[in-house]
């Protein structure tokens, strides 16, 4: 008897602190590391921006594509690692709140691969003044093709988890970035260094998967407790 | 139990128990076991037994038929994104694709049967039974007034312009943009900038209204956006919307072009022209001629670049001048769609060859206008894919590839596609090529020395003629051609004197008699 009215009252404890801190993750552990790069590193298709001046003035040197981007340290960028699987039935993703944002700068997306929860603003924002038009091709999510002539931001949702959907500009066929769609905010884009850190992960053992436009997926189990980092790299190799 | 009945079952069931009902449509008479055995006997040859858009027909089509699957429609009264309404998609089923392969279905099945197919390819796609799902139509107003006017067209094209139209669909609206070449559908596969002259092969529909709700929806799956978002922001009035719509539609002809089979040559008074630019032809009744790939002889060719020739002729007794204008994205041979003929010649099976001679290369554009080699006295003409062995017929040809032997244009003999055989006296030849229209202008003197070989033309005779077209661009070359069957040219002849002069004699007649009343009826009063 008092087994169970313990347990119903630390039931109830839980549902109230639950419903105190909604937007906060419930966790304190984190996942880090790095994405290695061995091998060759290809070189990115040149991109013929002739027929936009406005945007091949924003550039010094000839731009290229940004299929793979090695960085100087070695390490590779624009890999988007996420929790695929492993989150309690009871964990309950905070409330979508702020805004991600997809720059046209330059008739290149900025930046080139990112991630939103479900339900999440994506501001898409076109800074360069001459047509794109913004085609999402989720298979998941009901796919959309906007137009956006001028300096304007659209807004648009997605409903469903999808890794990944495709965004293009058919206007500048180079125009490519890939958007991460999640049900709850354990992600994160490796960078300029290519190091990543998923923070605010609740004790579990979690498959986290790392991916690359090119290179494909990789996956690795993580188990971590506490507030505890874990150090977890990836490698991809070039082909 | 019957069909009805059943459906009448299921509603009260699912009424009893609360559900809630999708739509209010689906309590039309939809049933999707009728709809399955429709789907299978008319759709599935080229929409694939699993709605994949995948069916033993689709190889050879371009545009491909649309995959279910994603319920992904180009077609829509719906924001981009959004799923269409039901009476979206049976107005496709019911009009058809201009432009595609896509008949109308309206009066070959019967209104259940196309109501119940409907019902079945939902089934394809579980977005349809997602109750997150929001189907609304979006609120289009009317159409402003003024349309045709110059105002109108000078601000819709203003906004063609300014929001970039241009890119994909070009200057002059014949697809032929910069970005053209690159584009592709959401399957990959290659698909062209809409020629904006040619309405009526418009997916949706040819008029202003029709164009208005593409540019507000876009078409979902390729690459047309939609510009709702520039009302919503106030960049766009919807009025202005319109007047760009407008636009559009004013590139095409007011109505759809009839096919008729003879084509009038006016006799004129001064010499032919013989330039592509020459101000006669604007004088000049045109004729239109549709075109179809040539799917008889190995290899066939189910994707023919040009839809149909413009052709106008006149004479002055001695020559004949024919024009023949046509629209192609391309001037042939151009290396910057080089991608993009690999991808159509990779996307368009031939079915039956070997995939020998699939290989994109720098084709030259290219016409034919066929002749039998005399007049006919009844009917018989040759046969019309070029005649035969023993059979041939008489052709002037004419090619963009430069430095060509003839300034680009030949006459010769074909028997049959493979074998050309020229001839010493070819045409006169002028083209001219702007922002994706080739214009031709053969000119040729009625009567010539070889009598045996080339036909000679004569007014007020109906002078049978097939016209042929390839662009390289689209890897068109040898039996990769777009064909027409035979037509007519009929020159008129010189209006003989008297048609002239009875009226004048006549009128005099009735004048003098009128005269001579009068006067006596004046004597009479005297």
């Amino acid at each position: 008897m008092r087994r169970v009215l313990l347990a119903v009252v630390s039931g109830l404890f839980v549902m109230a602190s639950a419903r105190e801190r909604p937007a906060e993750p419930q966790g304190g552990a984190t996942v880090a590391g790095k994405i290695k790069f061995t091998g060759t590193k290809p070189a990115n298709p040149r991109i013929d921006m002739s027929e936009e001046p406005k945007c091949k003035a924003k550039y010094q040197a000839t731009p290229t594509e940004e299929t793979v981007v090695v960085n100087p340290n070695g390490t590779l960028a624009n890999v988007f690692v996420y929790v695929k699987s492993g989150l309690p039935e009871s964990y309950k993703a905070p409330a979508a709140a702020g805004a991600v944002t997809l720059d046209q700068d330059g008739c290149r997306y900025h930046p080139h691969v990112l991630g939103i929860l479900v339900g999440q603003t994506l501001d898409i924002k076109n800074s360069d003044g001459i047509l794109h038009n913004i085609k999402a091709k989720g298979t998941k999510n009901r796919p959309f093709n906007i137009s956006q002539p001028n300096i304007m931001t659209s807004t648009r949702t997605f409903t469903a988890p999808e890794v990944m959907v495709p965004l293009e500009c058919n206007v500048h066929g180079w125009m490519h970035a890939w958007l991460g769609v999640l049900p709850h905010p354990f992600y994160a884009v490796s960078g300029a260094d290519g190091s990543f850190a998923i923070k605010g992960l609740p004790p579990g053992t979690y498959t986290v998967e790392a991916w690359h436009e090119k290179y494909g997926t990789q996956t690795a189990s993580v188990t971590v407790a506490g507030s505890e980092t874990k150090s977890q790299d990836f490698t991809f190799a070039g082909k | 139990m019957t069909a009805r009945s059943r459906r009448i079952g299921v509603a009260m069931l699912v009424a009893a128990g609360g559900v809630p009902l999708p739509s209010p449509l689906s309590l039309v008479a939809q049933d999707t076991t009728v709809g399955k055995k429709v789907y299978v006997k008319w759709c599935a040859g080229c929409h694939g037994e699993t709605g994949a858009g995948d069916g033993p027909a689709a190889a050879y089509m371009l545009p491909r038929p649309r995959n279910f699957t994603g319920a992904v429609y180009k077609i829509r009264t719906t924001a981009s994104g959004q799923l269409p309404t039901d009476a979206d998609l049976l107005r496709a089923i019911d009009d058809g694709l201009p432009g595609s392969a896509m008949p109308a279905w309206r009066g070959r099945l019967s209104d259940a049967e196309r109501r119940d197919v409907l019902a079945y390819l939902k089934t394809f796609s579980s977005f349809f039974t997602d109750t997150s799902q929001h189907v609304v139509a979006l609120t289009f107003g009317s159409e402003p007034g003024g349309g045709t006017n110059a105002e109108a067209l000078k601000t819709g094209r203003q906004f063609y312009d300014s929001i970039g139209c241009r890119k994909c669909h070009g200057d002059q609206g014949r697809g032929d943009g910069p970005s053209a070449p690159t584009l592709k559908d959401d399957a990959g596969f290659p698909i062209f900038a809409a020629d904006l002259h040619q309405s009526w092969r418009f997916r949706g529909g040819a008029t202003s209204a029709d164009i208005y709700r593409r540019l507000r929806t876009g078409l979902d799956g390729t690459p047309m956006p939609s510009f709702s978002d520039l009302i919503d922001q106030k960049f766009l009035t919807d009025e202005q919307l319109w007047r760009l719509a407008q636009y559009v539609r004013s590139l095409s002809p007011a109505r759809t072009p009839e096919v008729r089979d003879v084509i009038h040559a006016p006799r004129l008074a001064g010499a032919v022209p013989a330039a592509p630019g020459d101000s006669v032809w604007a004088r000049v009744d045109r004729y239109w001629f549709p075109l179809v790939g040539q799917v008889i002889r190995k290899p066939r060719w189910f994707a023919p670049a040009v839809s149909g020739v413009w052709v106008q002729a006149v004479h002055d007794g001695k020559s004949l001048a024919l024009r023949v204008s046509w629209d192609d994205r391309t001037r042939s041979p151009d290396t910057t769609w080089l991608g993009f003929e690999r991808r159509v010649l990779e996307t368009v099976a031939g079915g039956d060859d070997s995939g020998t001679g699939r290989t994109a290369g720098a084709f030259p554009d290219q016409l034919a206008v066929q002749f039998p080699r005399r007049i006919p006295g009844g009917m018989e003409r040759p046969y019309f894919l070029m005649g035969a062995e023993t059979d041939p017929v008489y052709q002037w040809r004419w090619t963009s590839a430069p430095n060509a032997a003839g300034g680009g244009a030949a006459a010769g003999l074909a028997r049959g596609l493979e074998r050309f055989d020229s001839l010493p006296g070819a045409p006169r030849v002028q083209a001219s090529y702007d922002h994706g229209e080739w214009r031709v202008v053969f000119t040729r003197s009625l009567a010539t020395p070889d009598t045996a070989n080339e036909l000679q033309l004569e007014a007020g005779r109906a002078i049978p003629v097939a016209l042929f077209a390839w662009d390289g661009s689209s890897g068109e070359h040898g039996n990769r051609l777009a064909v027409s069957t035979w037509y007519f040219l009929a020159l008129d002849q010189p209006t003989p004197p008297r048609v002239f002069v009875t009226p004048v004699v006549a009128m005099l007649l009735t004048l003098g008699l009128g005269i001579v009343v009068v006067r006596r009826a004046q004597r009479r009063q005297a």
